[in-house]
């Protein structure tokens, strides 16, 4: 078993998402270790995408923002070199294809490795184009997530049947960004995916609030919020990194 | 790549979200049933004559083909299909392929605000909704094609993210899509994005290769020795390639909107300046950075900025079976008054870089040589902007 079972070890998991380099690195970087000292679980660091097709306006313009600022796929890379110094829970890539492609597949996946990176979760790479990086993945040991949406019906049992880490069940259709309800029954696409899969599951998309998070919690192993932790950021800016912290010990405290 | 599909090539597949995989091959589904259905091709077949005017006219350039001593040039006349520009081929395709598979909604993404008119044309005639997603920039360079997209019942919604160009407009469309897909069709609008699309829209604009070949055989008993025309996503270029791609005496050729030169970043030249990456659902060539960000490009052409190439045009590029030129903004605006004035006829500034191309090659070229230029759509929407390049203010 890859590392990122150790994120549900200590009950019900609680995974933010960051985008690196929004406002700037130092602030992700304290973000970060602030997560981690609020009982965060696992948590997958944004890598921007100048057209990050999944994202709604909030990650779309930390990602325009963090771009603009000079971020790069390398000092990302350092960056995760600093936070491995000091945090040890399971990191995760969330990111485009073109990115870790364009970077040339096997060298990102192999640096991966070597920084103490645990898995990819790449949003336009569904089951059909796994091939695209799974032999390097493989090759450094490095976990590549699959996503399970409201859409995947049929699918949901080959993608199960062949995922890795951890599995990603997108709540709603659409993409990412707050929600006041979510309306998909996700009881039913949970079953189908425990026949399926012994690997946990956690549900991202919408979630923002600590009862929603409960709720999610109720039915799957964790909980992903991304949109809610940049909101944080866009409120606060170079000061989020204690108000990040108060919301993820919030949420940790809601999930059960 | 045992699981992927729609390959050209190394090229090509289906880079999307998980969420979109099963429209996508709901889509693919109907189209192979469909494309093989007598009833959907002569319900399209009626389509295309009796709406669109097709078959449109191959026109014997006799005054440019005299003034440029040289090749014997012929204009494939897609700016007389109804809404001006081939657009309409794929829209009246798509749009009877939504129609069928139950679809009440038709989106699109537009650049120039062709393919937004077109979609928007056919929503009406099938009445269907429309919702057409175009760049911010874009709608002030085309403000007369979003009041007719208006006029014609479709919402056009401003994208302001990105570049505010038709890259992003793809994005959002997608992202559109990703959140109401059970009503919905996206009408892409070129031979791009995840498969089936870029051989759906091949097929439906496949049209004007086949008319130009009969068209030419009748004419002249012999196939053209060049074809040529602009690429941006490369639809009207495809159409006009199709079924010359086994005729290998006939040059292919696509011209690029090489914006103001291929040495500055103020291009949308992809083959010429772009490398391998992934984005909107397909492997192909795009101009990024060196840490595959996609690249800001410009052309004066709306329609042809975008920053990558459909895939199977990055195969025939591999394959060397045609051949991609830049063509600068100054070399379009040139061709785009030259063939105004010498033929009467006012092209789009897209299809003015096809012009400009043929236009070089012509005068070295022997008046045996036939060279055929697609006209992808007319110049009316272009008239303001031109004019302005040229330094003079007009008010439409």
């Amino acid at each position: 078993m890859s590392n990122i079972g150790k994120a549900f070890e200590n009950g019900k998991a609680f995974i933010p998402f960051i985008t690196c380099g929004y406002p700037d690195l130092n602030v992700t970087y304290e973000c970060v270790k602030s997560m981690c000292e609020n009982g965060t679980d696992l948590i997958e660091l944004g890598i921007p995408f100048s057209d990050p097709v999944a994202e709604g306006v909030v990650i779309q313009n930390a990602n325009f923002r963090a771009l603009a600022a000079g971020v790069t796929t390398d000092k990302i890379f350092e960056l995760v070199r600093r936070l491995r110094q000091e945090i040890k829970i399971p990191l995760v890539f969330m990111t485009y294809a073109n990115v870790i492609f364009s970077y040339g597949s096997e060298k990102f996946i192999r640096i991966c490795a070597e920084i103490g990176i645990d898995g990819l979760i790449i949003a336009d790479l569904p089951f059909e184009e796994k091939d695209e990086f799974l032999a390097y993945c493989r090759k450094y040991g490095v976990d590549l997530i699959s996503m399970i949406a409201p859409t995947s019906e049929d699918r949901i049992a080959k993608i199960a049947r062949e995922a890795e880490g951890f599995l990603y069940i997108v709540s709603s259709l659409g993409v990412t960004g707050t929600r006041e309800n979510i309306t998909t029954d996700l009881s039913a696409i949970m079953r189908s995916v425990r026949e399926n899969s012994g690997l946990p599951c956690a549900i991202g998309f919408g979630i923002s609030r600590p009862e929603q998070a409960c709720d999610m919690s109720r039915i799957s192993d964790g909980v992903i919020v991304g949109s809610a932790i940049i909101k944080i950021l866009e409120k606060y800016g170079t000061e989020s990194a204690k108000y990040v912290g108060e919301y993820v010990r919030s949420m940790k405290d809601a999930i059960i | 790549m045992s699981n992927s599909r729609g390959r050209f090539g190394i090229h090509g597949g289906q880079y999307i979200t998980e969420t979109l995989m099963n429209a996508v091959i709901e889509l693919e589904k109907a189209y192979d049933f469909y494309k093989n259905d007598p009833d959907f091709n002569t319900e399209l077949t009626r389509l295309f004559n009796e709406y669109a005017g097709r078959p449109s006219r191959l026109y014997y350039a006799e005054r440019m083909t005299r003034d440029l001593h040289g090749a014997k040039i012929y204009l494939k006349r897609e700016d007389l299909n109804h809404t001006g520009a081939h657009k309409i081929n794929n829209v009246l395709g798509q749009a009877l392929l939504a129609k069928k598979m139950g679809k009440t909604r038709l989106i699109a993404e537009t650049g120039a605000g062709q393919h937004g008119v077109a979609t928007a044309t056919a929503a009406a005639l099938m009445g269907m909704a429309c919702v057409v997603f175009m760049g911010e920039e874009d709608m002030n360079r085309q403000a007369l094609n979003v009041y007719k997209m208006r006029l014609l019942g479709a919402e056009v919604v401003s994208v302001k993210s990105g570049t505010g160009t038709l890259k992003d407009a793809v994005s959002q469309a997608m992202r559109e899509w990703t959140s109401r897909i059970s009503d919905t069709h996206y009408c892409l609008g070129s031979v791009m994005g995840p498969h089936p699309f870029p051989i759906i829209v091949r097929d439906f604009q496949s049209v004007i290769s086949r008319e130009i070949k009969s068209q030419i055989l009748e004419r002249e008993g012999k196939l053209p020795d060049f074809v040529i025309a602009c690429v941006g996503g490369g639809s009207n270029a495809i159409g006009s390639f199709w079924h010359f791609i086994n005729n290998a005496s006939v040059k292919l050729i696509g011209c690029e909107a090489a914006g103001k030169g291929v040495d500055t970043f103020e291009t949308a030249a992809t083959i010429s300046t772009g490398r391998l990456g992934i984005f909107h659902g397909m492997k192909s060539y795009f101009c990024q950075d060196e840490y595959g960000q996609i690249a800001p490009v410009y052309s004066i052409s709306a329609g042809l900025d975008y920053p990558g190439i459909g895939p199977e045009h990055a195969y025939l590029h591999d394959t060397g079976r045609a051949e991609y030129v830049p063509v600068t903004d100054d070399e379009a605006v040139q061709a785009f008054e030259y063939l105004s004035r010498i033929e009467g006829i006012i092209p789009a500034i897209e299809s003015a870089h096809a012009v400009s191309y043929a236009m070089k090659i012509a005068p070295e070229l022997s008046s045996e040589k036939i060279i055929v230029i697609t006209i992808s759509g007319r110049g009316d929407k272009d008239c303001a902007a031109i004019a302005k390049y040229r330094g003079e203010n007009i008010s439409e």
